[in-house]
């Protein structure tokens, strides 16, 4: 089909009907396709698999100093540092090791959902109700106010719910409750690619880690993960299989599979190249939201944080679930692993952040 | 807290709550059933005898026979359920948590549950707050005087109505005996605790800026949307895709592959610094390193990827290349790299000298691809994007993967760094070092200096390796004579 045709005015013969019915068939045989390859089970490939044994893991540490609830954290890739977002506009750099709080900036918004770290250390990223993602350099004197040099890049129509920095400092994706999601020059602020197809907020992106590094995947309110061409700016994949919004997308760590995190209380995971779900963790005690996901360095354990307060660790292969851990007093909002895999971060609506190992 | 902006309430409220709301529901109405649920007692309160309360370990007890769970996961359960106000704590009422003990704790009653009573009204809070007033003025807490005060302001055309139904209610109270009295105090005040939380209560009703989507209303699917769906799925179906066995057997390969370097399921040598608070895992993992670890070298062999994102190993790599006088695809690969990631200003000048360097017939670093790819490339760099090199980047870096990385792996110099890595012994600290190490923690470099180290070495290594410009040497050469 000529893609100029999708602008153009009902043809003959065509009605929403017939479109809607060409629709279904089209849907059932890709179902039909999928399910002509689906010849083993993940659980099945993984029986051979030894069983991940008892894991001790504590909370290390507890980073206080947000009055309000935290929203988002991400770690800098010195394996120690991180930023971290909340609702009372602040965004905190802490050197999590010795928990010193290295700058402290004061955004003009209130909600600040997202926040990055970028790859060279010598910036962070951060957007949230002023649907505006900046760019903030840091410096090494902790009493300047980086916050006056901040520098507006992403621009939507609506609340900033996830940003990131791809491989540098030059260019930032950032994904927003209008629906879409952009590819932005950091230095002029230029819209270098935008991408539409989400039919709701987008909660969530997460960039691939391959060798190409051109794709990403979001997850949003119409319940569809969709994996993007960074190039073209097209919808590559698409997987609705969640009962409710998607709150989080992860890579897996290949890059050749994704898990989200969603309000209907499971985890999925997604094989890309098969084009299907393999997984789904749920359990019938948990019956509160999951708000995020993040895999360890092999990929074998998920951590999911949910909104009862508490973080489960999956088993990725077998589907169980091997343990929990307690210690935040509110909903958790954002868990992620240290860029070298030795501790897990998590943010929390209870103000504070714990850093596990 | 509420957020005030323009955006209508579309009742989204019910959609992100409503999946764990009806599953609440459906417990607290188990438990309250007279010959299976929870078992209660009367309590005194200051001087009123109180029906049907619970301890919070009864509770726990129940559910967690009930859900066949760990006590924890139990009491996480019953938390929840004092965070949506299904069950209030008689004790310490502002913290809104299920006790794993002798602490005492009503249901709530179903007039108040959040699935009826959905929307805290403001006007209903504020006929609560001047009833409390009227009941005994200076009895708000601070929190509640400054709701009183904010909506005594925006709610001032109403005022004399909420007055009055605030008189009205307290009289009505009054009439009331007084255990009851005492019980429905009790309630509605639970109740606005969990709708208006003071500053460090956490209440689940209490979940962030409302989502635009309304998911009650149904999608209205244009013909415009549905020819799109029909592309993608067209082209979706075109798509190849791969057998689960192969693709999930990579998944699970992946994890083997890696599952002695995950810190999480087996241990880092010496240790792990958030454990022991020693940072020697990061030191002896530093960019530059003289000698790089056992572990870390055994790494760069899982894949050229791993190889080539580890600065360290990327400079070993090119030791090798150099020995071969084949450095110039890994020169090409990150001059192309550079190119992609890098600012939109500097794009057309980073294509010509890429032209210039590697792609160039007779260029100083000419690399060898087909003829077709060099075609194209040549071709797009008239008018140069990010992705102008992708063809070519893409052709060298599977050139690399498919022949020069497993020559790489199999050399003397590979060979040489594994003998020579660095094998840590594990740390073995007694309780008093690990005090010691909590107090000395390590500040590490900074990652800008690090930044600023590296772009320096960069720049050294480029002017090292750059084309030698014979005519500027020799004019050199000639003003010196």
């Amino acid at each position: 089909m000529n893609p100029k045709m999708a602008c153009q005015g009902l043809q003959k013969g065509e009605t929403l009907a017939t479109l809607k019915k060409e629709c279904e068939s089209l849907k059932k045989k890709l179902e039909e396709d999928r399910g002509k390859l689906n010849d083993v089970e993940l659980h099945q490939v993984a029986e051979k698999v030894e069983v991940v044994g008892a894991l001790s893991i504590k909370t290390r540490r507890v980073l206080k100093g947000h009055t309000n609830k935290v929203l988002c954290m991400d770690w800098c890739k010195d394996k120690r540092r991180l930023v971290s977002s909340s609702q009372d506009g602040k965004v905190i750099v802490w050197d999590g090791f010795t928990l010193n709080k290295e700058h402290g900036m004061s955004m003009p918004t209130t909600w600040v959902m997202a926040c990055a770290y970028a790859p060279s250390g010598c910036a962070v990223a951060c957007g949230g109700l002023d649907n505006k993602c900046s760019v903030i350099p840091l410096s090494l004197d902790s009493n300047e106010n980086c916050a006056a040099k901040k520098k507006t890049v992403a621009m939507h129509t609506n609340y900033i719910s996830g940003c990131t920095f791809t491989n540098s400092d030059m260019q930032l994706l950032s994904c927003s409750g209008d629906g879409t999601s952009a590819l932005w020059d950091v230095e002029s602020g230029q819209l270098l690619q935008s991408f539409h197809g989400h039919t709701s907020d987008i909660l969530s992106l997460d960039l691939a880690p391959s060798e190409t590094g051109n794709t990403f995947v979001t997850g949003g309110c119409d319940k569809k993960a969709n994996v993007w061409d960074m190039r073209s700016g097209q919808n590559i994949q698409s997987f609705e299989c969640h009962e409710s919004d998607i709150n989080c997308v992860k890579y897996y760590p290949s890059g050749d599979a994704f898990a989200s995190a969603s309000d209907d209380a499971t985890c999925r995971f997604f094989d890309l190249r098969a084009d299907r779900e393999v997984a789904v963790f749920q359990k019938d005690s948990i019956v509160f939201g999951a708000s995020t996901v993040d895999f360890s360095l092999s990929g074998r354990l998920l951590f999911a944080g949910y909104n009862d307060y508490t973080i489960n660790v999956w088993d990725v292969l077998k589907g169980t679930r091997i343990s929990m851990m307690f210690g935040h007093e509110n909903r958790v909002s954002r868990v992620r692993l240290s860029p070298d895999g030795t501790a897990l971060c998590s943010a929390s609506w209870d103000n504070t952040l714990r850093i596990w190992a | 807290m509420t957020i005030r902006t323009a955006r209508p309430d579309r009742v989204q409220h019910f959609r992100p709550r409503m999946h764990c709301l009806k599953k609440l529901e459906a417990m607290v109405v188990e438990m309250q059933d007279q010959k299976s649920g929870v078992k209660g007692s009367e309590q005194k309160l200051n001087v009123t005898t109180i029906p049907h309360v619970l301890t919070g370990k009864d509770i726990i007890a129940w559910i967690a026979n009930k859900m066949k769970t760990t006590p924890e996961e139990a009491q996480t359960f019953s938390t929840m359920l004092v965070a949506y106000g299904y069950i209030y704590p008689l004790q310490n009422h502002k913290k809104l948590v299920m006790c794993n003990d002798s602490s005492l704790y009503r249901f709530q009653t179903p007039y108040f549950w959040p699935t009826q009573k959905w929307f805290a009204e403001d006007s209903d809070y504020a006929i609560y707050l001047a009833k409390r007033n009227i009941r005994k003025k200076g009895m708000l807490e601070p929190y509640e005087q400054a709701h009183y005060n904010h909506l005594h302001e925006w709610l001032n055309h109403k005022w004399d109505f909420i007055v009055m139904q605030a008189t009205e209610q307290y009289k009505a109270g009054k009439e009331r005996k007084k255990p009851d009295r005492v019980v429905f105090d009790c309630q509605e005040r639970a109740y606005w605790i969990v709708n208006k939380p003071p500053r460090r209560t956490h209440s689940a009703i209490d979940c962030g800026p409302e989502r635009l989507i309304d998911p009650n209303t149904d999608e209205k699917i244009t013909f415009d949307q549905y020819r799109r769906q029909n592309m993608f799925y067209q082209q979706a179906i075109m798509r190849s895709k791969v057998k689960s066995s192969v693709s999930l057997g990579a998944l699970v390969k992946y994890v083997t592959t890696y599952k002695n370097h995950d810190p999480f399921l087996a241990p880092c040598l010496p240790s792990n610094p958030w454990q022991t608070d020693h940072d020697a895992y990061w030191t002896l993992n530093m960019r530059r390193v003289d000698l790089p670890t056992k572990m870390r070298v055994e790494r760069w062999s899982f894949s050229l990827f791993e190889l080539l994102s580890d600065l360290r190993g990327r400079d070993d790599f090119k030791i090798f290349l150099k020995k071969e006088f084949s450095g110039e695809n890994l020169a090409f690969w990150e001059a192309a790299e550079e190119l992609k990631w890098g600012t939109a200003a500097s794009m057309t000048a980073k294509a010509e000298t890429i032209f210039k360097t590697f792609l160039a017939p007779g260029a100083p670093r000419w690399i060898n691809i087909d003829g077709r790819t060099m075609g194209l490339t040549v071709k797009g760099l008239d008018h140069p994007h990010r992705y102008v090199l992708e063809a070519a980047q893409t052709h060298v870096f599977l050139l690399m993967k498919k022949d020069t990385f497993f020559r790489y792996l199999k050399s003397p110099v590979y060979k040489d760094i594994q003998k020579k890595a660095l094998n840590p012994e594990a740390h073995n600290f007694s309780p008093a070092q690990l005090e010691q190490n909590a107090n000395s923690r390590s500040p590490g470099i900074h990652p800008i200096i690090l930044w600023q180290q590296e772009e320096e070495e960069k720049a050294k290594a480029a002017a090292a390796s750059a084309p030698v410009d014979v005519k500027a040497m020799m004019s050199k050469i000639d003003r010196k004579k």
